[in-house]
């Protein structure tokens, strides 16, 4: 099942104004893949990651989840196509609870009316129930079944992240990109880190595009690695490979 | 058990709602509460409706609006003329059909400066809706069939105490239970974080728009039923002023809590009554309060929590969370 491409990017590029912030990018994500993407600051990466998830409108090129171009739809259309992501700066919704949190991203799975709902017709219940359910079935892959009635801004560092990763999760996406996942955290936190990142590929079949500057995570995890600098790939292929570039070497170095 | 618990708080909230009504018509059949008072009363119903709805767009949605009373004109005027040249049956019959004819010619105006504002992000919004409010004064002020200046008069007296109860009792339980459904959670998504809103799914665009029409179309029902209590309708009511004095009910009560809205309502429609001697120096009062407010209780009265007669009882059991769905 490895040659099914989940996403594809085909020679994708920015222009804010004058400046190409990327160019020419290319990506085919297979299913149970894990990609990182990496590069030096200001090298594109997060540009990448807005523009596959629709937060930017591509300039060139063509992006296509399972064969079906997604290039010029919002980004909550974008998540019904099947790619969810978490932020570099976390981005939860801090006031409500853990539950609520993953609730909302449980938003696409339920089809009862704005009417069903204020009159709270049997449709209502029905998917109340089950979607309280699910979300606390999700908390509990991610061993925090117990935080549920918490408030999100609440949880200590780590578990925001995890839960941010959760919510992505309840989209039931194809494709999950984290943005920075292990930024600031522990060694300890980064392991922790690591075998969810394994078993949520294990456990959902979800391809993983990743941005990090934790090379540990990223050569410990990454079947294969995208390096970008100033909006250009710069090389492509395995840890091993990247490792022993030469022209990766000289832009993280450099000379 | 859950579900038990459900019936009885569904039960006890029924119960005391009824219960209010048989109290306070009873005590107005009875003499106690005189004419002056029944009408204060029923100003009591309107602000609730009015703080209720803006509520949904300020306190849920997290977008500022300045322009409710503007909604709430537009309903009042359109309210009057339909029930001044037509005959539409009895009079409740004809009070309901020209208030929801009210409130869906404010909700168009609604779709109409809502679709372009709220595709903007940040304060947009606020400054589109002050600039609307003043407009609508403006085109009231000068068209024939609104009656210009001196106003709009003759309008049928039909708002009785009964309509205004019902009708808020109405506003509340939809606007409650939206917020605690799929939907509601969606508008209170955005109010949290619209990027990530958008990043987990939700069209942040329509639940925007339709928040603030869903407000629109409540401020205008509002009006209608203002309208055919006072008999007279003036466009300087409907200007800035109201506006801001709606809003500080919202804030005052607490931006994201529906009990908040009715109590502040019912406060501060009786204040200026209490203080009517010093009626002078009723604005001057409002901004100490506010300030005082800021200072001390920043999130408003009662935050975003929610105060129900089955949560008061179920509380002194045993410590339940206040958010919890009731």
């Amino acid at each position: 099942m490895k040659d099914l491409v989940f996403l594809e990017a085909k020679k994708v590029g920015i222009n804010f104004g004058g400046l190409k912030a990327v160019d020419n990018f290319n990506l085919n994500l297979f299913e149970k893949e894990i990609v990182g993407l990496i590069g030096p600051n200001g090298a594109g990466k997060t540009t990448t990651f807005n523009i596959l998830t629709g937060v930017y409108t591509p300039t060139s090129g063509a992006i296509r989840v399972e064969g079906e171009n997604i290039v010029g739809l919002k980004p909550h259309q974008i998540v019904d196509r099947g790619i969810a992501r978490t932020f570099q700066n976390i981005r939860l919704f801090s006031d409500l609870t853990v539950l609520d949190n993953v609730k909302i991203a449980f938003q696409k799975q339920m089809k009862y009316s704005i009417v069903e709902g204020i009159l709270r017709l049997p449709r209502y219940w029905k998917e109340e129930r089950e979607i309280d359910i699910k979300a606390r079935e999700l908390l509990k892959i991610f061993d925090m079944e117990n935080l549920a009635d918490v408030i999100a801004k609440n949880l200590p560092y780590g578990k925001q992240r995890k839960l941010e990763i959760a919510r992505a999760l309840a989209t039931d996406p194809k494709v999950l990109m984290l943005d920075e996942p292990a930024a600031g955290m522990n060694p300890q936190e980064t392991t922790e880190l690591m075998n969810t990142i394994y078993s949520i590929r294990d456990r959902f079949g979800t391809a993983i595009l990743l941005i990090e500057h934790d090379m540990n995570l990223v050569m410990g995890i990454c079947e294969r690695l995208i390096v970008l600098n100033y909006g250009v790939i710069l090389a492509t292929g395995t840890p091993d490979e990247i490792k022993n570039n030469d022209e990766v070497i000289k832009a993280y170095l450099g000379e | 058990m859950k579900k038990d618990n459900r019936m009885k708080s569904y039960i006890i909230n029924t119960v005391g709602v009824v219960g209010l009504y048989i109290l306070m018509t009873s005590l107005m059949n009875g003499g106690i509460i005189n004419r002056y008072q029944q009408g204060i009363i029923m100003i009591i119903g309107i602000n609730i409706i009015l703080a209720v709805s803006l509520n949904l767009t300020t306190g849920f949605l997290g977008q500022l609006a300045l322009g409710h009373a503007g909604f709430m004109g537009i309903g009042a005027y359109s309210a009057a003329i339909v029930s001044m040249n037509m005959n539409l049956g009895s009079n409740t019959m004809q009070l309901l059909i020209s208030i929801i004819i009210g409130g869906l010619i404010a909700a168009i105006f609604g779709i109409l400066i809502g679709i372009p504002a709220l595709r903007l992000e940040g304060d947009y919004l606020a400054i589109i809706t002050l600039g609307f409010g003043e407009m609508i004064r403006v085109i009231v002020t000068n068209l024939k069939i609104t009656g210009g200046a001196k106003g709009l008069n003759g309008i049928p007296l039909l708002t009785n105490f009964s309509h205004v109860y019902w009708i808020t009792v109405i506003t509340v339980v939809v606007i409650y239970t939206l917020i605690r459904s799929r939907h509601g959670r969606s508008i209170i998504a955005i109010r949290e974080n619209e990027i990530a809103a958008s990043a987990v799914g939700v069209p942040t665009a329509y639940y925007k728009v339709f928040g603030f029409v869903l407000s629109a179309f409540f401020a205008g029902i509002a009006g209608g039923l203002y309208a055919h209590y006072m008999s007279i309708l003036s466009p300087a009511k409907f200007g800035f002023m109201y506006s801001i004095e709606i809003l500080v009910i919202v804030v005052l009560g607490g931006m994201g809590s529906i009990t908040g809205s009715i109590v502040a309502a019912i406060v501060l429609t009786l204040l200026p009554e209490a203080l009517r001697e010093f009626a002078a120096y009723r604005l001057l009062i409002y901004a100490v309060l506010l300030i005082v407010m800021m200072l001390f209780r920043p999130s408003g009265l009662f935050g975003t929590k929610e105060i129900s007669i089955g949560n008061i009882f179920s509380r002194s059991k045993k410590n339940v969370k206040s958010n919890e769905e009731v």
